[in-house]
């Protein structure tokens, strides 16, 4: 489309800046305020810079909050993040490429059932998930949160898409005729024409699994389990500037709590960065389906 | 392509186990790998998907004894004087978010897709999509710092609407605008993307013999590009839509950060919360879940079948 005229361009120009301030201008702002000390960042000009001093310190205040319990949060989110990680995959791609390419009775079944499935929010199902785990005493194990995580029916549903539309049934007929088996035409033939569809699978488990809150808080019920995003929630109650009643030897600070938040996010912001362009083509796996 | 050899075992040994289960009389050699492959996923939707789902149901029909209770929860949660305020609640945040994720999502993709410096182009959806990388109580967190006008990069603006404190800011009236803000600043960027891509996917003829016939950029935006799109705003109006009715972490933080000027049952789930931890009346909490489950699902039915949805399948 060619916006015709000079006004509706400029127009246009502006509504698109407006929209870049307002969602990068949090961010910039959250980046700068971990460099400063908690009276800068009431005080001085929103968008300066603070001092490496400064980000020292409210690191340090951040990793010995607690007697370290940050970094035992950043593991447990690395553990249920990658533990759930690597099972989504092996579950839900081989999934996928069944729905799509092969032939069995419940197929039809099991994709209505998945379409279903993906419609319900995820939180929809915590609290039954959490009654059915409690009476098989998963309650506060890794697995209480991995192995829900692991259910991944949009990611079936992308793997699905993909292979339905990305790779013709007679590659498969040709190899199966060269004498490979089942499994063999899955993991020579399928899997690696599948590499944008497993990496994009990958991705947005990994993504949803990090920041996953209402999950693990239902879960874990103790701190030294809870990941990275339920433990905000602690440092926040910890937060005079929020929580009053909080100020005390183990209190915390807004530009220490600002640290929190930007470690908390940076695994995935990491990802994100690296793995934007194949993502945007990623994306839209879907959109090819007319 | 190192997932590969485990998946193989993991297959193989549900191959096994499956085997006997099924004395079907096939040949063999003939049985039908799509089994194999889909098994672990079948067993995690029953256990994760199926399972909970009607466990749920016969929670939100039964009372803590275990007994038949008819509708008896439904009727207790219903009459529960926080009920329909958070009712109200989510109703009004969903409102306000669905029409500014349909307006300023398409809208800024017709844009950002008319865009012909490839660059800036790029650019505008980098930027637009990175809040996306903030979820959860993060993005909640940071959007804390911004309503709060002692520390906020905008307080400038806080204190123009006549906002001098944390407080004033979060009043409850605001709540489903501020909630619908948090959201939209987050997910939007993901839909832009995803609406560029279907954008992208609309032939060029079909747009040049638009332009041939007279059409300004207005009328194709309109009259071509966005029924092409129905789908896809379908699509993200039930996504959004699903999620939307579950909110929970943004109301919870918030009341933790206020002071409990934002009470910890303004949100439907937070209701189902409450009686599930607080009042150790898991089938209350299973009646709202259900509730909750079977709104979701019903507005997402509409959606789909209005929208033209999995039309293929």
């Amino acid at each position: 489309m060619n916006l015709r005229g000079w006004s509706g361009r400029s127009l246009a120009g502006v509504v698109m800046i407006l929209f870049v301030f307002f969602f990068a201008v949090p961010i910039v702002w959250l980046l700068l305020s971990v460099t400063k000390s908690a009276k800068a960042l009431t005080v001085a000009n929103p968008f300066s810079v603070g001092s490496w001093h400064d980000f020292v310190a409210n690191w340090n205040q951040l990793f010995g909050f607690q007697d370290g319990a940050v970094t035992t949060w950043i593991g447990n989110s690395a553990v249920y993040a990658g533990g759930a990680l690597v099972l989504t995959l092996l579950v839900s791609i081989p999934a996928g490429y069944a729905l799509a390419l092969t032939e069995f009775k419940l197929r039809r079944a099991l994709l209505v059932l998945t379409l279903v499935v993906m419609l319900i929010p995820s939180t929809a199902l915590v609290l039954p998930i959490f009654l059915e785990l409690n009476s098989a005493g998963l309650i506060g194990s890794p697995l209480s949160v991995i192995l829900p995580m692991s259910f991944f029916p949009f990611g079936v549903y992308l793997t699905y898409i993909y292979f339905s539309t990305s790779i013709p049934r007679d590659l498969l007929a040709a190899a199966r005729i060269d004498g490979c088996t089942e499994v063999q035409v899955f993991t020579r033939i399928a899997l690696p024409l599948g590499a944008p569809i497993v990496a994009l699978v990958a991705f947005f488990s990994f993504v949803q699994n990090w920041n996953n809150f209402f999950l693990p808080f239902v879960m874990l019920p103790s701190s030294d389990g809870y990941p990275i995003q339920v433990g905000l929630t602690s440092l926040l109650a910890s937060t005079p500037a929020f929580n009053p009643s909080s100020a005390g030897s183990d209190s915390v600070q807004l530009p220490t709590l600002a640290l929190a938040t930007v470690v908390s996010v940076l695994p995935v912001l990491i990802v994100f960065l690296f793995s934007q362009r194949f993502l945007v083509s990623g994306m839209t796996a879907g959109g090819t389906k007319e | 392509m190192t997932i590969a050899p485990p998946s193989d075992q993991l297959a193989a040994g549900a191959f096994e186990r499956r085997r006997p289960a099924r004395p079907n009389g096939r040949a063999p050699g003939r049985t039908p790998i799509g089994y194999v492959f889909v098994s672990l996923y079948a067993l995690l939707a029953l256990a994760f998907g199926v399972f909970p789902s009607l466990y749920a149901v016969v929670l939100a029909f039964t009372n803590a004894d275990g007994g038949f209770a008819g509708a008896g929860n439904f009727t207790k949660v219903v009459g529960d004087f926080r009920f329909w305020p958070a009712v109200l609640h989510v109703t009004l945040y969903l409102v306000i978010w669905l029409v500014a994720l349909v307006v300023f999502v398409v809208g800024l993709a017709l844009l950002v897709h008319a865009v012909r410096v490839r660059w800036a182009g790029t650019a505008l959806r980098f930027v637009y999509y990175l809040p996306g990388a903030l979820a959860g109580a993060s993005s909640v967190l940071l959007w804390l710092f911004v309503l709060d006008p002692t520390a906020s990069p905008v307080s400038g603006l806080l204190h123009a609407f006549g906002f001098d404190s944390f407080v004033a800011v979060i009043q409850p009236g605001h709540l489903p605008a501020i909630f619908a803000i948090i959201a939209f600043w987050t997910g939007a960027g993901g839909w832009i993307v995803i609406m560029y891509g279907a954008l992208n996917n609309i032939s060029t003829e079909m747009l040049e013999a638009a332009q041939v016939d007279g059409a300004n950029a207005v009328q194709i935006a309109l009259r071509i590009q966005l029924p092409l799109l129905r789908k896809w705003i379908a699509y993200m109006g039930v996504m959004s839509l699903a999620a939307g009715t579950q909110l929970f972490v943004e109301p919870q933080l918030l009341s933790q950060a206020s002071n409990a000027v934002v009470p910890n049952d303004y949100s439907l789930n937070q209701l189902a919360y409450q009686y599930a931890f607080q009042q150790n009346d898991f089938n209350g909490a299973a009646a709202i879940s259900l509730i909750l489950l079977v709104v979701a699902l019903l507005l997402s039915w509409v959606f789909v079948t209005r929208g033209g949805l999995f039309e293929k399948e």
